[in-house]
């Protein structure tokens, strides 16, 4: 039987880890190979790093920190951010990546999600959906988040899946750094549209939201601010999951 | 300690760098190859899995790799194939019909199917860690959970039963398999959707379904256990036997 994972996720911006609350307010939370080797002490399954850089010239940095992380860790590495080609993924993967995430430009392009997953097999191939929640709807984000889309993360999930993504990281904008629990509500509407595994991000702030998560079908639970501050390890969150009948690796 | 040198076969870009990296960091001294005579010479060759079946089975054959792998494998000689690379030591997939594969190990490459925990659909591909448990004879390394990122797998050694086991329902060991069809392969299972090969050995081959470069402290010792086993020489009980029956 599967483990589900916890994931700790680094948002990275000109090299350095930065966490904000509603995608805003960008704070320095520490270096990345540092912060991904201690989460990997801790016992994280996976690391995911998020460039959020604003520039293209920002960017061009992310490479690096790929490379300065595999160094430093040997569990898997899922890597997201300006991805808007085949030959930007290339650079990541060459740089160390071992999954690739993209999201706005499967928006303006969704042959991209087939293009790289015939290029570098679906496992490899991470669709990462920005959603809020409008009137009930499950309102596809782009830009960070800033932008809504006339997509709903169900039906977008599945045809991304259909397309070649292996993997889906949903992240919801209305709970992201606000430590007030998963969407689930966004998780069992993407659930029960795809069935590939699905990265539930955006809301952890007790070891209960991640159990919860988990039970609402996501495969893997993602966390940054919870970890980053200190509040919970790793650790701590997996033997809260294993307390409450999820199966961890401990 | 000096370096452990290991040839990579070259069969993709994806996934290169933490296959370098985690040998790497298990005391190797690894060096990136796609020339047959490297890869048939060498001491220690690992082949890492990108990408699907049919492509990588046509460049390691447009190469030539493929032949110097084959040579390897059937003569034990310290041979490593992870994730796709392990499937690629079988004849056949599901994912690239009438590809033929390396054919050196007995059984066949089908895709997931059965069901997931309490009768939902399973999850496809399989991505996460899952635990791994030695067969009889296996002896490259002990339980453990290991990451997967699989959508493709053989259920059991032996041509008619890995495709009767399409459903994924084959329980318990290998048993009912008889000693010929294992051709003197030991295996390791895994559990989703039914039971599933999580590794094949051989003397100095190693097949692992499973990424022991992302595998954490457990993937690193998957890793040192084969590096350091001894050169070309099969280290298998199974290849003992295999002689003393011809």
């Amino acid at each position: 039987m599967l483990a589900t994972r916890v994931i700790p996720c680094l948002d990275v911006r000109r090299g350095r880890v930065v966490k904000g609350v509603n995608f805003q307010g960008l704070r320095d939370a520490g270096d990345p190979a540092q912060r991904a080797a201690l989460y990997e002490g801790q016992g994280a399954d996976e690391i995911v790093i998020l460039d959020v850089s604003a520039t293209i010239e920002e960017r061009a940095s992310a490479a690096e920190t790929v490379r300065a992380v595999r160094e430093a860790v040997s569990i898997p590495l899922t890597v997201g951010g300006g991805v808007r080609s085949v030959e930007d993924a290339e650079r990541l993967l060459l740089a160390g990546a071992d999954k690739v995430g993209v999201n706005s430009a499967a928006v303006s392009d969704p042959g991209l999600v087939g293009r790289l997953a015939e290029r570098f097999g679906r496992q490899c191939v991470v669709i990462s959906i920005d959603a809020a929640m409008i009137d009930g709807r499950a309102v596809v984000h782009t830009r960070s988040g800033t932008t809504p889309t006339e997509l709903e993360a169900g039906p977008w999930a599945a045809r991304c899946a259909t397309l070649g993504a292996g993997e889906v990281l949903l992240t919801s904008i209305n709970r992201d750094g606000t430590g007030g629990g998963y969407d689930l509500g966004l998780l069992r509407a993407v659930r029960g549209a795809v069935g590939v595994p699905i990265v539930a991000s955006g809301g952890a702030g007790r070891p209960e939201d991640l159990v919860e998560a988990a039970r609402a079908g996501a495969d893997a639970v993602l966390a940054a601010s919870i970890f980053h501050d200190g509040v919970h390890t790793v650790g701590q969150v997996k033997r809260a999951l294993r307390g409450a009948g999820v199966e961890v690796r401990l | 300690m000096a370096a452990w040198r290991v040839e990579v076969v070259r069969t993709g870009v994806a996934n290169l760098a933490s296959v370098i990296a985690g040998l790497r960091r298990a005391g190797a001294e690894p060096a990136v190859t796609s020339d047959p005579a490297a890869v048939r010479d060498a001491a220690r060759v690992v082949l890492p899995g990108v990408g699907a079946f049919g492509p990588a089975m046509a460049e390691l054959e447009r190469t030539g790799v493929a032949d110097a792998l084959r040579r390897r494998i059937e003569a034990g000689d310290a041979t490593a194939g992870f994730c796709l690379g392990m499937q690629l030591m079988f004849g056949a997939s599901d994912e690239s019909p009438g590809v033929t594969g390396l054919g050196v190990a007995p059984g066949h490459v089908g895709r997931f199917a059965g069901a997931g925990p309490g009768g939902a659909a399973l999850v496809v591909p399989q991505m996460g860690w899952n635990r791994v448990m030695p067969g009889p004879g296996f002896d490259a390394f002990g339980q453990g959970h290991a990451y997967f990122a699989n959508s493709y797998r053989v259920s059991a050694l032996g041509g008619a039963a890995a495709a009767a086991g399409g459903m994924g329902r084959i329980s318990g060991s290998n048993a009912h398999i008889d000693v010929d069809s294992r051709g003197g392969w030991s295996v390791a299972v895994a559990g989703y959707g039914g039971e599933f090969l999580a590794a094949v050995q051989r003397g100095g081959v190693l097949g692992c379904q499973f990424h022991p470069e992302l595998s954490g402290v457990f993937g690193q010792a998957v890793l040192r256990g084969w590096l350091s086993r001894p050169e070309g020489r099969p280290a298998g009980a199974g290849r003992g036997a295999e002689v003393g029956g011809l």
